[in-house]
């Protein structure tokens, strides 16, 4: 294995043309790779545990170039976390890295070397207390858009987010990677941590979990649809004030009922752990292809949603407001974020 | 003076997980001295335990301090069974016994485990509190200071140089006492590791009272080796150049006290002034007064030294009559005029042992001729001394006596130095070197006294009468080695007879007048190339001319020598590293027959060597070698001989004539045709050679010179009849033309491939320069970029059944592979030069072959490259600056080799694992090519080339192998200290050069010696990553605790650094491997030259370094 990895490795530089360049034989490129693998090997171990890295003695590297190490190891593949978003970190998981590896045309190495740092992550933070991003940040010492990309493979490893559904293909971990963000902002009990309701609750204080008694709360959302008058009054609303602003009024008006039965039947889902992984499969169902079967452009789906979220303040039987400026606020930065091809 | 030792231990960081159920240990800490221990608190489940204990108080003497390491142990406390050691650090304290070095010692030190290597690191802090103690019997040197450096250091002025210094301490080795059949691995080594330390610091100790009495301060050129001799014990020797120093005030003025008129020096040791300012005299100035003392030289202390001393205070006047000896004098005997029992020792085996060059050479009278340099590897260089000088004459003649007188009084008058103060060195004669073989054998009587040091001088009696024989004085560059197989052992000494300027010998004895008119006439940088020796009397053929510089005196064709290149000497162009390699089999025997086995090889090895470098030198155009280092290495079955040394084109010799082919059948036609072809290739070579290196010298018509002497050169194939009296050396003019002095002779194919070989030597790839001594000649722009790297190979030969060639061409490639990997690797720092390249050989083992090199790479800048011919090398040192560090041992390279970075991510696994890189040790295997067998060829494998000119010049061998029962060494109640210890404080940046500076900045203060020994075992060896993935491991670990240390004595540098021991030993069958490591080197502060003109202009910020590590490296 480690043989063929290192021919590679050498074929890989011969081909760069260093041999020419260099008037260097073979031989002193074999032994040169190898004993970067060598060190690599050394420098392996203070990788898994960064700010080893920073104190250990074995080796003198600049901190930039320490910083630089340390970001290389933790990079990983775009095709590569598309495939493991939102699935248990386990070691089922890692046992289909040979499927990964040959689907994706990622070595099986640099598989489990990026599975392996999403799982070490994910075990250091995931009891931690505190920011998640603040925390990855601490104890791996990555670039700040480094450890918001682990925050959001910790994120959707912990609620288990189905991601790998058909549907979900056009999506890219970037998209993921945002709605995750917006989510630990404002739909975890760390979100709640900050703000003055509770500052010294014994709740955890965590990023990593959805909050539980916002998740019950959102069943009160249910009223909006099941309540006729109040459909009719929130569609009416929009409806008014849209006219004339849309591209595809009519398209709107006519499935403003479905699409807001769509949403807030999603909310009123989410106390079962089991439609929670399915949230992403449900807005694209529910929400993002009707749109997009109906060719609404991007500006007409941020119009409306601005104006639906909006216009729930004058809904004057309507008393969950907090509750659906919570939920909707960062829905609607999802969805805007999903709505592509 | 006893003193107060006081020791806390804080905390430590990153320990193993000892108890596998938690994950977690139970720390605590055993902090030992002599006979006491302390013990910490246990620090319950933690891998990052807070100590923070009270001050550990050990009263002791002062010798104890010196000898003993302070050994601190961290344990995993174990309610139900044994503590488990996780580790231990020695912690060497001598450095806080000078006044002015460090005060205390504080820092993070890697936890060493001999099993498991570095576990975790500790955080430490050591005081010493001395007490004066003016008692004159005492048996400490408290305050002598060591230098590893083989000049004078750079923040001091030498006062006085009093010259040689040696001692050595025996013991049992315990890995081969009886209790080693009991105890574990890990006991076995740690006890050889404390028991290497405690000698070292004895015989550092003992050194230290023989500089008291000669009234020195200091040993600088400080040279510590251990012989593991087996069964026969362990010996740790050294030796080193006593000197008083004086601290220089302000670290601008570094001159040596070459101008000033001071003679006098300090009567007490180690007063250097405390208040810098009161002292701020530059180099001019003359110092303040002080106490007038003189160097007694030969009365060291007995009493202090161990039994074995005596013998070597006891100039021997009759040859020594100890046990059956045979001597091989294959030279011939008007060579060693100096020493008695040398042509006694002559006739005892002239018949065996002359035969080989009577069948080579076809004549007896030849003998002079291809005398081999087994001791005196004369090449030369002069001054009309005595007789010869035709001005300055009579100075030169007081000169000389007073010299003499100085010198004489001591039994060795050597130095250790390699680089002097200007005005020192009058004229160096050449090399002298003597190698003896000697049987060790087990000590039955531990009390009896030892052999050893009767063996050494010995061997110093020779050098010293080779000197003689050279006209000189005094031999510098002077350097001692084993190499021991089994229980055969080769010494060797090497140095450069020389004439030395008494002034800096002894006290203010020398009229002032005459050394100003001394000076004026010495010539400059030409006047240490003039021969020493008379001319009509030389020692060995060689050509003289007048000197091509000053046209008064003069100089032979050739100089070679084993020290640095002086600051002033002319050198035209750039200089290059020349090497000469070979292999000799030898037949496997017991002790007595092995032994003259050997010592019959020897001086054909030598004659090869020689052979060798000489027309590598030539072949590179050029006319002198400094740093000659020979290396002769024996194995079960084979000789290894390595030698280097630097090459340069010095303008006061001579141009070099070319390499003139000759073949043996001139009548056959394409033979003649492939001889002129391939003399065609020799000469492109030289021209190509010579544009490569630079070498331009002026024309000069010899008309103008006037050639006084007719050039002796010849080109013919007519042996020069050289006759006994070596006056004759003008009468033997049978030369055609004067540039063709060297002729091969191709009379087989052997021979033929020797000159494949000489053609085949790659040159360095562009941009790139190497060399072997400190600096480069011809470079003197220096940026301050350096980059020190080791590199070990090992190979195995498969076959027993090699040949002298195959074997020839295994070791070449071994070398030459090994060199174009360094280039390679440091292909991002071009242009630079690899300076102080150190190849050490070993053969641990019958099919193996180990090849060490330490050396450090610096850059320059190409643009304003000055060829000086007048290198002032002091100053370019000092110029240039910008900030790079070391890293690893190389530079990682991030972005290797043109892959394409990709911002987001870094595709494949191999791109990043390849990309992350650095140097260490390379190990390898390679099998070799199964030949005939070798049978007794040693004695005719000589004509493979025959040398017909006369340039070879060597002065008597002599190979001695004395089989004698050795007898047991003094057993010894030895203390110890100084040992393989390790530190570090918050991650600063160390670097380390096996350089004695730093380019673009300044050493403000030395912090004292480092000399650690490591040994690592596995019992794994194949789940470590094998041969290579060992080594490399623990040579950075090696690194990792030297630098730790160096931190937490205050220090930002090791200088002077070198590996004087690699010594592995595998069981591929067992899965096992061992290695031993010994590095030494002087810990340094010092600061850039830019961050000093910072400070000046800003605030005083500038030397402190960056937390974690330097700037950035250019890859």
């Amino acid at each position: 294995m480690a043989t063929l990895v290192l021919s590679d490795a050498v074929a890989l530089r011969v081909r760069s043309g260093i041999l020419e360049q260099t008037g260097a034989t073979a031989a002193v490129l074999q032994s040169d790779t190898m004993d970067h693998y060598r060190t690599f090997h050394m420098l392996e171990r203070l990788l898994h545990a960064p700010p080893k890295l920073l104190h250990q003695l074995i080796f003198q590297i600049p901190p930039s170039r320490q910083a630089l190490l340390i970001e290389r190891y933790y990079a990983f593949d775009e095709a590569f976390v598309r495939e493991v978003l939102g699935k248990k970190l386990s070691k089922g998981t890692k046992k289909d890295l040979d499927d990964i590896s040959t689907k994706t045309g990622i070595t099986l190495k640099s598989c489990r070397r990026q599975f392996d740092n999403f799982k070490r992550v994910f075990k250091v933070v995931e009891e931690m207390r505190g920011s998640l991003v603040d925390n990855i940040q601490q104890h791996f010492l990555l670039s700040d858009r480094l450890s918001r990309d682990y925050a959001a493979i910790v994120f959707f490893a912990n609620n288990r987010f189905e991601t790998g559904k058909k549907k979900l293909q056009y999506l890219s971990f970037g998209d993921f990677a945002f709605c995750a963000e917006l989510m630990i902002q404002n739909w975890t009990l760390g979100a709640v941590g900050e703000a003055p309701t509770d500052p010294d609750s014994q709740v955890d204080d965590m990023d990593v979990d959805l909050d539980k008694e916002f998740l019950q709360d959102l069943k009160e959302l249910k009223v909006l649809v099941a309540d006729k008058d109040l459909l009719d009054l929130h569609k009416s609303l929009v409806c008014t004030t849209l006219r004339g602003k849309l591209s595809i009024f009519s398209e709107m008006e006519a499935n403003f009922k479905n699409l807001s039965r769509g949403l807030v039947n999603v909310a009123a889902k989410l106390t079962h752990s089991k439609d929670v992984r399915d949230l992403f499969v449900d807005l694209v169902e529910k929400f993002v292809e009707p749109c997009r079967s109906d060719h609404w452009p991007l500006n007409d789906v941020r119009l409306f949603l601005n104006q639906y979220s909006a216009s729930v303040h004058s809904l004057d039987g309507f008393r969950h407001q907090a509750l659906w400026d919570r939920y909707m606020g960062t829905l609607r930065g999802c969805l805007l974020r999903l709505y592509h091809d | 003076m006893p003193g107060k030792l006081k020791v806390k231990i804080v905390a430590g960081r990153h320990l193993p997980v000892m108890d596998r159920a938690s994950d977690l240990t139970d720390a605590f800490v055993e902090v030992k001295f002599g006979n006491t221990t302390f013990k910490t608190d246990v620090y319950l489940k933690s891998l990052n335990p807070q100590w923070n204990s009270e001050w550990f108080k050990f009263e002791v003497d002062d010798e104890d301090l010196q000898d003993e390491p302070l050994q601190i142990t961290v344990l995993d406390h174990d309610t139900y069974s044994a503590n488990d050691a996780i580790g231990k650090v020695y912690i060497d304290i001598d450095p806080l016994l000078y006044s002015e070095a460090a005060t205390v010692i504080s820092g993070w030190f890697p936890i060493y485990d001999t099993i498991h290597g570095i576990r975790g690191e500790i955080n430490v802090i050591v005081k010493v509190d001395l007490f004066n103690d003016l008692n004159r019997f005492r048996q400490s040197s408290c305050g002598v200071k060591f230098f590893c450096t083989t000049s004078i250091p750079k923040c001091y002025r030498a006062v006085i140089i009093h010259g040689f210094v040696e001692e050595l301490v025996v013991n049992e080795d315990p890995e081969y006492q009886w209790i080693d059949r009991i105890r574990t691995p890990r006991a076995s080594n740690e006890a050889r590791q404390r028991l290497i330390s405690l000698m070292s610091g004895e015989l550092q100790r003992k050194i230290g009272l023989k500089v008291l009495e000669m009234r020195g301060n200091a040993v600088v050129g400080y040279l510590q080796c251990f012989d593991l001799e087996g069964e026969s014990g362990l010996v740790v020797r050294a030796i080193g150049t006593a000197c008083t120093l004086d601290k220089l005030s302000s670290p601008a003025a570094f001159l040596p006290a070459c101008n000033s008129p001071s003679k006098e020096m300090k009567e007490i040791p180690f007063n250097e002034d405390p208040n810098p300012n009161t002292h701020s005299s530059g180099p001019s100035t003359p110092l303040k007064n002080q106490t007038y003392s003189f160097s007694p030289s030969k009365s060291y202390s007995r009493q202090s030294s161990s039994s074995d001393t005596d013998l070597s205070l006891t100039p021997k006047t009759a040859p020594s009559p100890q046990g059956p000896r045979i001597y091989l004098c294959p030279s011939s005997p008007p060579l060693s005029c100096g020493s008695l029992h040398l042509k006694k020792s002559c006739l005892l085996l002239s018949d065996s042992s002359l035969a080989p060059h009577h069948c080579s050479l076809g004549s007896p009278v030849l003998r002079k001729s291809v005398s081999f340099s087994e001791e005196l590897f004369l090449a030369a260089s002069g001054m009309g001394s005595g007789s010869a000088g035709k001005e300055g004459g009579p100075f030169k003649a007081l000169l000389r006596q007073q010299t003499q007188s100085a010198l004489e009084q001591r039994e060795f008058p050597f130095f250790t130095l390699t680089v002097f103060p200007p005005g020192f060195l009058v004229h160096v004669g050449g090399v002298v070197s003597a190698r003896s073989v000697k049987l060790l054998d087990r000590i039955h009587n531990p009390d009896e006294p030892e052999t050893r040091d009767a063996w050494w001088a010995e061997i110093r009696q020779e050098i010293k009468s080779h000197a003689k024989a050279l006209g000189c004085h005094a031999v510098v560059g002077y350097s001692e080695s084993t190499s021991i197989c089994e229980e055969v052992c080769i010494l060797s000494a090497s140095g450069t007879a020389a004439v030395l300027n008494p002034r800096f010998l002894q006290d203010g004895t020398v009229e002032g007048c005459l050394e100003q008119r001394l000076e004026e006439n010495l010539p400059v940088g030409c006047g240490f190339c003039h021969i020493p020796y008379d001319e009509l009397n030389m020692p060995f053929p060689a050509h003289l001319t007048y000197c091509y510089n000053c046209r008064k005196q003069k100089v032979p064709d050739v100089l070679f020598t084993t020290i640095d290149l002086p600051t002033d000497a002319m050198v035209i162009g750039k200089g290059c590293l020349i090497q000469a390699r070979l292999c000799r089999l030898k037949k496997k025997a017991q002790a007595e027959a092995n032994a003259t086995a050997i010592s019959n090889l020897l001086p054909f090895m030598e004659y090869e060597v020689h052979t060798q470098l000489m027309n590598k030198l030539k072949l590179k155009g050029m006319n002198a070698l400094f740093g000659l280092r020979i290396q002769i290495t024996v194995g079960e079955n084979m000789l290894m001989g390595l030698a280097s040394a630097t090459g340069v084109y010095l303008a006061a010799l001579p141009a070099p004539g070319g390499i003139q082919i000759a073949g043996k059948t001139p009548n056959d036609g394409s033979y003649e045709q492939h001889i002129s072809h391939m003399q065609k290739k020799i000469n492109d070579t030289i021209a190509k050679n010579r544009e490569l290196y630079e070498i331009n010298p002026p024309e000069i018509s010899e008309e103008v010179i006037g050639s006084p002497i007719p050039e002796p050169r010849q080109r013919s194939r007519l042996l020069r009849s050289q006759s006994e009296s070596s006056d004759e050396v003008t009468e033997l003019d049978l030369s055609h033309g004067k540039k063709d002095a060297f002729v091969l002779e191709i009379d087989d194919t052997d021979a033929l491939e020797d000159v494949h070989s000489l053609l085949t030597d790659v040159p360095p790839p562009p941009g790139f320069y190497s060399c072997n001594t400190e600096i480069m000649p011809g470079i003197n722009n220096w940026t301050s970029e350096i980059q020190m790297f080791t590199s070990v190979r090992v190979i195995r030969l498969s076959s027993l059944n090699l040949t002298n060639q195959a074997l020839n061409k295994n070791f070449n490639d071994l070398c030459e592979n090994l060199l174009k990997s360094l280039y390679f690797k440091l292909r991002s720092m071009i242009p630079c030069c690899l300076c102080h390249v150190n190849f050490t050989v070993s053969l641990p083992e019958d099919e193996l072959i180990q090849v060490t090199v330490t050396a450090v790479a610096i850059t320059f800048d190409k643009n304003q490259a000055l060829q000086t011919t007048k290198a002032h090398i002091e100053k370019s040192l000092q110029r240039a600056s910008a900030d790079t560090e070391e890293l690893l041992q190389f530079p990682l390279e991030l972005c290797s080799d043109s892959l394409p970075s990709h911002p987001f991510p870094p595709a494949k696994e191999h791109l990043e694992s390849a990309s992350s890189n650095s140097g260490i040790p390379a190990a390898q295997r390679a099998t070799s090519v199964d030949y005939s067998s070798f049978a007794d060829r040693c004695s005719s494998w000589i004509e493979l080339i025959k040398l017909k000119a006369q340039t070879i010049r060597r002065g008597s061998i002599k190979t001695t192998v004395t089989v004698e029962k050795a007898n047991p060494m003094g057993e010894g109640n030895f203390r110890n200290r100084s040992a393989p210890p390790c530190a570090s404080s918050t991650v600063g940046v160390v670097k380390m050069t096996p350089l004695s500076f730093i380019p673009g900045a300044k050493i403000t203060k030395y912090l004292g010696i480092i000399n650690m020994f490591f040994i690592r075992e596995t019992t794994s060896l194949r789940e470590e990553g094998g041969v290579s993935g060992f080594l490399h491991a623990f040579i950075a670990e090696v690194f990792a605790m030297v630098r730790a240390h160096v931190a937490a004595l205050g220090g930002n540098a090791v200088v002077s650094y070198i590996m004087k021991q690699c010594v592995f030993m595998e069981n591929p069958n067992k899965n096992q491997a061992q290695c031993l490591i010994n590095v030494s080197g002087d810990a340094v502060v010092f600061v850039r030259e830019s961050d000093l003109e910072v400070a000046s202009v800003q605030q005083p910020t500038a030397n402190c370094q960056p937390l974690c590590a330097g700037g950035e490296v250019t890859t």
